[in-house]
């Protein structure tokens, strides 16, 4: 399909991600955490968690939130915003799924392509 | 007549229908109009199809206007009549048949049409689409002469017609890619709730199923699977998705995208030329229900008669049009275009909550997303009476707030003072009814507590109130309140999780009792009170699921914690380490030598011997894991389970092999105790200990189960501990020979893995059910005994894989190992 302009990426189809679960994907030094929760919506989030950098994408994911691996915070992964007592926030990607296909919204101005 | 523009409209579906009925309406004799029509009838209600194909409707009753209307309407239908090509430059189109006619304004309303997957066989008589009444008509030929039907696709289509076909009598299964049926509208949730009925309906669901060939000679013999299994058929009836029809508008080179691209007044990127329907597409929406086309209808109605119109876009919504099943979506549920905007990070900062109640008696699902006040998301099951209020007021964004505490119950329970949750009691009528399970009303509860049970206990055992599923306590609980006023304490039961009232106890008598089978079962029969758990609650259930139905549970490992999912541990620094199994803490030049070599070749940067006498190689990357495990799996070693609520070490000393003071051959014995029980899951971690003497070096006794070897036999030990506490074990019991020792010992685990809480280690557990009580089953009751053993046995039949193998091979959950990788290829200013 044609995109507009080089803004949006093709990571992967939406089955390539299980569902409650997440994939990663890497450009430059940045890991990205692409989640599909159990009612199929698509988020983007670096995969870096704002308490001691725990892989977000290795949580559980429930509802619209990941419970960090390594302590337990859990960060919404609407807002990316830790939930509860905890203070913090990660930063988000916008994604889009078009026919079923995942996009990411390129983070830099660089356009990207998968390799 | 010539003095009037000439409207041409390019196909006679729903839309233009709609469209015909407000242009008459606001215009009636504006335009001469001409519609070509490539199915040879006029124009019906494709929805209705699918009663069509029940048998529950005609054709005739279906048509939404006859020949009659359109003479009437002085409009021109040209029936089976398709258009090959429109020129813009000249302002015309041209029939397939050759006849050239020109127009001053033009509508394509192609409709979409049906996705046919190119799989081996798709070509084969048999196989077919559903969008037509030609597609139905040959189905209901095909059901009269054949018996078995298989449905690829598992969407709103594929159900209706699955249903269609097995009122005909036909013997139907769906196959269905995604995880759950109608994934695209409904969550996990409901989308169990509709496989459940559509099986009670005797229709057999296959989910999770790609399918890899349609079989037969000429006409089709069957469906295969990726997974090889062979569902015999002599219909199959492809359902996987539609195409907008934007052939002839491309060929006429109209900007096209998914579909036709059309702007806020439905015009196509030429002036003259109109868009409407399925096969457009608006801000970058394409859809595939009714309910918008009609929106757009309206729209280009007042366009065409020169008022002003603005398209803005739809909000969806989905209901499935099978007897018997009752389901509604709408809002952000769609994985596709429709619910895009989600999906989109524009993420406010102030988060979704969901409101979900389930009734379990009813088979009734409610979820509301709420987002900043407003319903933005509505999925219901079993109970569609509010759909339509609940769609409104996400269409108005109306403020819920004041709702919220009886928002999800509906409409009728709006308005008026807020009831607090006993006063709401207190106003049931007497005979209302409390416990659903057993059919306990109010006053029966009310009087077994005046007559003196005043624990939720004694109400349980007297009335049978809240014994069952255990969903009405609360409401037994208001009612002691109520009755006892401050006299009542609450029982102190510690609920699983936020998800649910029911404590861990509960929750396993009731997964056995009512043969709950997998997570959304459990969730639905107990009436957990969010849509999909959470990181508490799912990986208790998924242990519970996996322990007491070894054979027809699928593991879940999106329920599972990191370590389990990817079969090491992880570290700090989101790198991981790898401890291979080393049976008893023993090991071999060979052993150690591939452990060195992974080390150099991977630069794994520490190697450290554990505190349970085996070797960790730390820091390994994840996405190094599977070739790591590879490269040990060829030197003979497994996993080590050092990440698992599992078997973990045994830890063994030398013994009578070559201790002056062994007694037993004491590394044998752990060797195969290691060897019988690994691969086995458990509440908490397990480990043991196997020491030759009493002098005790494998620390045998601060062990989960410990082994102390005599002269005259064994010593069994369990309940130790050496971490969060320390404590000694209890002595369980004698016995003289090994075999009685591993009989022994695996009916005690097997006992623990039935009874444990989660994350509950044998030292608590025992505390909680009595060390006596387990002597008992274990050394007195040898029935009891033997009935643990065999069925410890049972479920290690299948447990015992190695699941480092079978993620080295590249084939298990590959999606945890690998990152993708995107690349820089340009740079936009
Ligand atoms: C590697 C090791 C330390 C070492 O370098 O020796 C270790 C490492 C960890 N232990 Fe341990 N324990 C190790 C032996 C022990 C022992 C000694 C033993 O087994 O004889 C104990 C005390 C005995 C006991 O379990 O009662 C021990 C008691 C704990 C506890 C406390 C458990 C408890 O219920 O009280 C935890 C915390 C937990 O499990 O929640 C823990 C948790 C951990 C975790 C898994 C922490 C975590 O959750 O990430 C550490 C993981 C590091 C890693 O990635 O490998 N580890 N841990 C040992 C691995 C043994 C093995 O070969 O598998
Ligand atoms: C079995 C079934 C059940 C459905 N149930 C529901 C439901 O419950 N709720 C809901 O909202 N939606 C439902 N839908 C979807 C709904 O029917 C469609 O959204 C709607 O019919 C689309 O209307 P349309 O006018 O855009 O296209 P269509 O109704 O598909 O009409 C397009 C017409 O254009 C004709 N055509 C195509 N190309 C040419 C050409 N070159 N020249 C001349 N003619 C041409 C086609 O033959 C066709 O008759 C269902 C669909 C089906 C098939
Ligand atoms: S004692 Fe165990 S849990 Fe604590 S730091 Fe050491 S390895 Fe980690
Ligand atoms: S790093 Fe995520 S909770 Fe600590």
């Amino acid at each position: 399909m044609t995109m507009s302009a080089t803004k949006w990426v093709e990571v992967c189809h939406i089955h390539d991600i299980p569902a409650r679960g997440a994939i990663r994907v890497e450009f430059g030094n940045h890991t990205i955490a692409i989640f599909r929760t159990f009612d199929n919506t698509v988020r983007a989030l670096e995969d870096h968690c704002p308490h001691k950098g725990g892989a977000l994408s290795a949580g559980i994911v429930h509802d619209d939130c990941v419970t960090c691996p390594l302590h337990n915070w859990v960060i919404s992964l609407e807002s990316g915003k830790a939930l509860g007592e905890d203070v913090g926030r990660v930063n988000k990607y916008a994604v889009r799924v078009r026919n079923e296909k995942v996009f990411l919204e390129t983070p830099t101005t660089v356009a990207l392509s998968v390799a | 007549m010539n003095s009037k523009e000439h409207l041409v409209i390019v196909g006679n579906g729903m839309a233009p229908g709609r469209l015909l009925e407000h242009l008459l309406e606001l215009a009636p004799d504006r335009y001469k109009i001409t519609i070509f029509n490539a199915e040879p009838r006029v124009n019906y209600n494709r929805l209705m199809l699918s009663p069509v194909l029940s048998g529950d409707k005609q054709y005739e009753d279906i048509i939404t206007h006859d020949d009659q209307w359109y003479q009437w309407h002085g409009i021109e239908l040209h029936k089976a009549t398709p258009i090959n090509s429109i020129d813009v430059q000249e302002k015309c189109v041209t029939t397939a048949a050759g006849s050239v006619h020109s127009y001053d304004k033009l509508v394509i309303a192609t409709g979409s049409s049906p996705i046919v997957i190119p799989l081996p066989g798709h070509d084969l008589s048999g196989v077919m689409v559903y969008r037509d009444l030609d597609d139905v008509e040959a189905m209901l030929q095909a059901a009269s002469k054949v018996a078995k039907a298989v449905v690829i696709g598992g969407g709103l289509l594929g159900l209706e017609a699955a249903a269609g076909l097995h009122e005909q009598g036909m013997q139907v299964s769906v196959v269905h890619l995604a995880d759950h049926l109608m994934e695209k509208q409904l969550d996990s949730a409901a989308g169990y709730l509709l496989a459940q009925s559509m099986k009670a309906k005797g229709i057999d669901i296959y989910t999770s199923a790609n399918t890899s060939e349609i079989t037969g000679e000429e006409s089709v013999a069957g469906v295969t699977l990726d997974d090889g299994t062979h569902i015999p058929a002599q219909l199959v009836v492809m359902a996987v998705g539609i195409r907008p029809s934007t052939a002839l508008a491309e060929s006429a080179g109209l900007a096209v995208n998914r579909g036709v691209l059309v702007d806020d007044q439905m015009r196509t990127s030429d002036k003259s030329v109109y868009g409407l329907g399925e096969c457009v597409e608006h801000r970058g929406v394409c859809y595939g229900l009714v309910a918008p086309l009609y929106d757009m209808a309206k729209e280009l109605a007042l366009e065409l008669t020169g008022q002003s119109a603005r398209y803005k876009g739809s909000v969806v919504s989905t209901k499935l049009k099978v007897s018997g099943i009752d389901l509604f979506s709408a809002g952000d549920f769609l994985a596709d275009e429709n619910g895009g905007g989600k999906g989109g990070g524009k993420g406010s900062g102030k988060n979704e909550e969901e409101i979900v109640v389930r009734d379990a008696t009813m088979g009734v699902y409610k979820r509301l997303v709420v987002k900043e006040n407003q319903i933005t998301g509505i999925v219901l099951y079993g109970d569609t009476s509010d759909s339509a209020w609940f769609l409104d007021l996400l269409r108005k964004k109306e403020d819920i707030e004041r709702m919220r505490p009886t928002l999800v119950f509906g409409q009728a329970y709006q308005g008026g003072a807020q009831l607090d949750p006993t006063a709401a009691v207190a106003a049931l009528a007497d005979s209302a009814e409390i416990c659903g399970c057993n059919g306990v009303c109010k006053s029966a509860v009310v009087n077994s507590i005046n007559n003196g049970n005043q624990t939720l206990d004694s109400i349980r055992s007297k009335t049978k109130a809240s014994a069952s599923c255990g969903s009405c306590t609360g409401l037994v609980e208001q009612l002691l309140k109520l009755t006892l006023g401050d006299q009542y304490q609450s029982a102190a039961v510690a609920p699983m999780c936020q998800c649910t009232q029911l404590g861990h106890a509960d929750v396993r008598r009731l997964i056995k009792a009512r043969k709950l089978k997998s997570i959304n079962a459990v969730m639905q029969a107990l009436e957990w009170q969010s849509s999909c758990g959470c990181a508490k609650c799912r990986p208790a259930l998924n242990y519970y699921l996996v322990c007491d139905w070894p054979e027809e549970y699928e593991d879940d490992y999106q329920s599972r914690f990191i370590n389990e999912r990817v079969h090491a541990n992880i570290q700090a620094n989101s790198t991981f380490s790898v401890v291979p199994r080393m049976w008893g803490g023993v090991t071999s030049s060979s052993e150690l030598r591939a452990i060195a070599d992974v080390v150099d070749k991977y630069n794994v940067p520490m190697v450290k011997v554990t505190g349970g006498q085996r070797i960790d190689m730390l820091g390994v990357k994840k996405d190094q894991l599977p070739a790591v495990w590879h490269d040990l799996g060829k030197a003979g070693f497994i996993s080590g389970h050092a990440y698992a609520k599992g078997l973990r070490t045994v830890k063994t000393c030398v013994g009578k092999q070559w201790c002056r003071f062994g007694t037993q051959d004491s590394t044998g014995l752990g060797i195969r105790l290691e060897k019988y029980l690994w691969g086995s899951w458990t509440p908490a971690k397990v480990k043991l200990g196997v020491s030759g003497c009493p002098r005790n070096c494998a620390e045998a006794t601060c062990k989960d189960i410990g082994v102390i070897c005599v002269d005259s036999g064994f010593d069994l030990h369990f309940a130790g501990a050496a971490g969060l506490d320390v404590k000694g074990t209890e002595l369980l019991g004698h016995v003289t020979d090994e075999d009685a020792v591993e009989e022994h010992v695996s009916a005690l685990l097997q006992m623990y893995r039935e009874q444990g809480h989660y994350l509950e280690r044998i030292y608590k557990w025992a505390k909680r059910v009595g060390i006596d009580e387990i002597r008992r089953q274990i050394m007195e009751d040898s029935a009891m005994r033997t009935a643990y053993a065999a069925r410890f046995s049972q479920s290690q039949s299948i447990a015992q894989f190695d699941p480092w193998a079978e993620r080295a091979s590249g084939q298990v959950q590959t999606h945890e190992f690998g990152a993708r990788k995107l690349k820089s290829v340009e740079y936009v200013a």
